[in-house]
């Protein structure tokens, strides 16, 4: 008998409080396996104890949505008996540590939360946060591995990566973000549409007598106690954590996908769940609480990959490619069938009961038993203290007068520069190691429109996806960098013509211990909760991603937002690219304002990162949105871009690229307009339209309520001539500009 | 006509390959599964998919080359039944002998995915019959290996006997360094067999459902 000392109460990462709290609950001193169990469900990774208080201010419900936050994924209906379940889940500790492994794992993980929906994995996104590539060897090296890691794990299991975000800063550099999105289609009522997708299920334990069936790879010592690794800063012992990093098997995910999906047609099936975080402990309480039931397994049974593990060890390994079915007594053999068929190992390890509680016998013998809920529902919330940072006085300081203006002089020159931005330039050298074409599906692939856009085989739906979050922005102004965070990917979905209807999101912030960040967190979920209100896009998943801190500090408070759009099957997708030369360019939205803060232009060109995020008037954005689909539903206008990182002449050269066109065009400013803002600056709510002469008027009309000005007109000149009242500011060669941003990241990668 | 898709545990083509013909061609098509020891009666062509049979561990193709129904892919093909593999497919009739030559790790040790041209060099094949030759088409590539290498005497007699199907070439249909997208020798996109009744590509012709349809005209053997 291991002795509970106040030492292995304190490496478990539960404080004395929460340990008096179990031997409460328990009526008991826990053993060891039973203080382990407490120990990863009782992780912020698991229990959002610290987050759970702030997270219940974001609008869960709304006319698409069936199944809100609480589940392995949330799911929105989306007509005609289909739904869509989505989620996005962060693997940033075990991936600052083990790159490929840890982002391959972080795919998978989020992968089997969809399917073990019932629904049919059908797009993958990833929104990734790194170092300066640009001087910083280990960034480079971490990018490099993550972005194979996932290339390698989704390209086997053969789901499309279609879209998301990178982006490189400073404060990432010990603690990179690895952000996974997938997005599954399920039938949302009993009528089959499609041999392709299953109906809805759900990660329960119920009905006395039903048996637990262990399906898929066998367990090892491999990721215990990732879920606590998840919730704790990480230093340079880190590295030593390597043990804690799971190695993933894509093909073995990809038979999952099958026979799961296959399983759920048969009538056997009670409940499904993955093991992920916290492995067959948290898979099993959790199933057990959502059902009402108990669950008791027998230890022995479970297949090993290793000998001699503990009690402990198996029930704590996060080992991957694992399900646990709830399947209906007397039908077992027809699952065997068809794990059988597929080559998966499937075993029954234990039964539910109806005692409420989750026991653990090894040969017979009681080993860990304690009631379900209190894993899973009796951790205690805590609402942490919030004190504003001292370092936002220092940066939101920004005096506009002591930053020199551009000029017609060096204009051109700044537009090259920001061009090769990494955090600017394409993410092509990213997005060509992914499949993003497998299933066929895939209508607007990346680097062509603002979000990619899918088909749904055999069916007349087509989605928009889009991940977006600056962390900039949020860093220095969380309440409207959450804002932001949410009108940015609603823009750019709606900017493809489809209709934004629902989100998840990622919390990526620093230790909620620390007033200061907790401050960070809880304005930027403030931000974000009035966004989704507003932009009517419900919150229906997510994950919280706190202590990423190194002993450099903490990460930008970086919320990354996944938005599920729906297209009206008779509008044609929209991409970014200008089409015809003679087409009316228009800028319409909010009015440009003085707004630096925060830039990328701001960044690069003066070396500062400071001021205020930019401003953002939801309601401008929803109309702005709202009016844009009904532009391209009508056909009105031949290509959309939402202005963003690097401002309007970026956003004009990334409209010209690859057409073999150019741009005229003038931009009347008003007195005490700075250039640089017009040209650079970030003001938000802001698009970029081409349009036939012969719908300007209707294109004008519609958007008359918001500002609009026709900056210009599409050429054949393949140069961008840019001028403002009528000077002269930039003249570009347009072609030379598209090499620089297709080829600034390839480049700067060769130095790996 | 009637096709048959082969299904090994880890294609992940097979779907899209079977809408292809069944939507795109109006053909009649179904799923075979790598276990099955008998092939479906009148069957035309049989389509070895892309994706990652059995894991691809060990070397792409190298386990699907022990699968059950193999042996009956290789009877049908010695019969002059015609089997087009793509990608995963394409490797694993090079693994079991029914194609010459290799496929290796693209030359930039990473996984490509994007569109590429190519030329119908040989149109001594049904399933490039439909096409003039130096016709160019634009088609999507995804792989990790993707390099095909073949020796001298190999090469020479794929030349004698026309059995280079397509080349990687750029925009204007030229063979370059540029448009190699991952080393293959001599640009080889594909090869076929002598018969010219067995064709392996690496280039996807099933994904072209949105644009250059032209390039699905490859699975129709009439």
């Amino acid at each position: 008998m291991i002795e509970i000392t106040a030492e292995i109460i304190k490496g478990h990462g539960l404080s004395v409080d929460e340990y008096e709290g179990i031997k409460k609950l328990i009526k008991r001193e826990p053993n060891i396996t039973e203080l382990g169990m407490f120990s990863v469900l009782w992780s912020e990774h698991c229990s959002y104890k610290n987050s759970k208080i702030q997270l219940k201010k974001f609008p869960t419900t709304g006319k698409h949505v069936l199944l809100g936050p609480g589940e392995n994924a949330g799911i929105v209906d989306i007509g005609d008996g289909l739904a869509v379940s989505f989620k996005i889940e962060s693997h940033n500790h075990p991936s600052a540590i083990e790159p490929y492994q840890g982002a391959a794992t972080g795919a998978g993980g989020i992968i089997r939360d969809i399917f073990s929906m019932g629904a049919r994995p059908v797009a993958c996104l990833d929104s990734l946060r790194f170092g300066d590539i640009k001087k910083d060897k280990k960034s480079r090296h971490l990018f490099e591995y993550v972005v194979k890691g996932i290339g390698d794990y989704g390209n086997c299991v053969g789901i499309p990566t279609v879209a998301g975000e990178v982006y490189f800063e400073d404060s990432y550099q010990d603690n990179c973000l690895v952000n996974a999105m997938c997005v599954g289609v399920v039938q949302s009522t009993d009528k089959i549409i499609s041999p392709l997708y299953g109906p809805i299920v759900k990660g329960i334990a119920k009905g006395e007598g039903n048996l637990v069936l262990y399906v898929g790879a066998s367990t090892g010592r491999d990721g215990i106690h990732g879920a606590t690794f998840a919730s704790v800063e990480l230093s340079d012992k880190s590295t030593e954590k390597k043990s804690s990093v799971q190695v993933g098997d894509p093909f073995q995910e990809k038979l999952l996908v099958e026979a799961c999906l296959e399983i759920l047609k048969t009538d056997c099936v009670i409940g499904m769940g993955d093991m992920g975080a916290a492995g067959l402990t948290s898979s099993l309480s959790e199933m057990a609480t959502r059902g009402g039931h108990g669950v008791e397994i027998e230890i022995s049974l479970v297949p090993r990959r290793e000998e001699k593990m503990t009690p402990y060890e198996i029930l704590l390994s996060e080992s991957q490619e694992r399900m646990v079915v709830i399947i209906e007594k007397g039908k077992e053999n027809t699952a065997f069938e068809i794990f059988k068929k597929w080559g998966l190992h499937a075993v029954v390890i234990g039964k539910v009961t109806n005692d409420n509680m989750f026991r653990v016998l090894e040969n017979g013998k009681v080993v860990a038993e304690v009631p379900a809920t209190a894993l899973t529902d009796d951790v205690p919330q805590y609402e942490r203290p919030a004190n504003k940072p001292k370092y936002l006085s220092d940066v939101n300081t920004l005096n506009l007068n002591n930053i020199k203006d551009i000029t017609p002089i060096n204009a051109n020159k700044v537009l090259a520069d920001l061009i090769a931005e990494p955090n600017i330039a394409s993410k092509k050298w990213v997005y060509e190691q992914y499949d993003h074409m497998v299933q066929t599906g895939t209508v607007i692939p990346p680097g062509k429109g603002d979000a990619a856009v899918i088909d749904i085989k055999d069916t007349n739906k087509r989605l928009a996806v889009k991940t977006d979050g600056n962390g900039r922005y949020v860093y220095l102004n969380p309440l409207v960098g959450g804002k932001i965070a949410v009108a940015e990917a609603a823009r750019n979905v709606a900017c493809t013509g489809a209709n934004p209807i629902a989100m998840t999101n990622c919390l990526n912030f620093g230790n909620p211990e620390k007033p200061e960040s907790f401050w960070q967190f809880k304005q930027a979920v403030e931000g974000m909760a009035e966004a989704c209100k507003v932009l009517d896009t419900p919150v229906i998943s997510g994950n919280v991603s706190l202590y990423n801190e190194s002993e450099n500090g903490s990460i930008y408070p970086t919320p990354v937002v996944g938005i599920l759009g729906l297209f009206d099957r008779k509008v044609e997708p929209m991409t970014f690219s200008f089409k015809n030369s003679g087409d009316l360019i228009y800028l319409v939205g909010s009015e440009t304002l003085n707004e630096i803060g925060g830039s990328q232009y701001l960044k690069t060109i003066h070396g500062l990162i400071k001021g205020d995020a930019p401003e953002i008037n939801l309601q401008t954005e929803y109309s702005l949105q709202q009016k844009t689909i009904k532009s391209i539903k009508n056909k009105w206008v031949n290509s959309v871009h939402d202005v963003s990182d690097g401002g309007l002449a970026v956003a004009l050269i990334e409209c010209l690229s690859f057409t073999g066109k150019g741009a005229d065009v003038n931009v009347n400013s008003k007195e005490g307009l700075r250039n640089d803002c017009l040209l650079f600056g970030e003001t938000q709510s802001r698009i970029v339209f081409s349009v036939d002469r012969n719908n300007q008027e209707k294109f004008e009309e519609l958007f008359s309520g918001l500002s609009i000005s026709c900056i210009g007109t599409v050429s054949n000149s393949n140069k961008l001539q840019m001028s403002i009242n009528n000077e002269i500011f930039i003249d570009a060669d347009v072609e030379i500009l598209t090499r620089a941003y297709d080829t600034a990241i390839i480049n700067i990668m060769k130095e790996v | 006509m009637k096709y048959g898709v082969i299904v090994f545990p880890g294609s992940n083509c097979d779907t899209d390959c079977f809408y292809a013909i069944k939507n795109e061609l109006n053909e009649k098509v179904e799923y075979i599964w790598h276990a099955e020891t008998s092939l479906p009666k009148d069957l035309d062509v049989i389509i070895v998919p892309g994706g990652f049979s059995y894991g691809d561990y060990l070397r792409a193709g190298a386990i699907a080359k022990f699968a059950k129904i193999m042996p009956e892919i290789i009877k049908f093909a010695g019969k002059g039944g015609y089997v087009i593999g793509v990608c995963n497919g394409f490797q694993i009739l090079t693994e079991v002998g029914l194609l010459p030559g290799a496929l290796l790790h693209n030359d930039s040790q990473k996984f490509i995915c994007k569109e590429v041209n190519l030329k119908v060099i040989s149109t001594a094949s049904k399933f490039t019959s439909n096409y003039k030759k130096d016709t160019l088409l634009t088609i999507p590539i995804a792989h990790g290996e993707g390099r095909y290498y073949i020796d001298a005497n190999g090469l020479e007699s794929l030349k004698d006997n026309d059995q280079i199907a397509f080349q990687y070439v750029d925009k204007k249909g030229i063979v370059s360094k540029e448009s190699n997208p991952n080393g293959s020798l001599n640009n080889i996109a594909g090869v076929f067999n002598k018969k010219k009744n067995v064709l392996g590509m690496m280039p996807h012709p099933e994904r072209c459902n949105y644009s250059h349809k032209d390039s699905l005209k490859l699975f129709s053997i009439n």
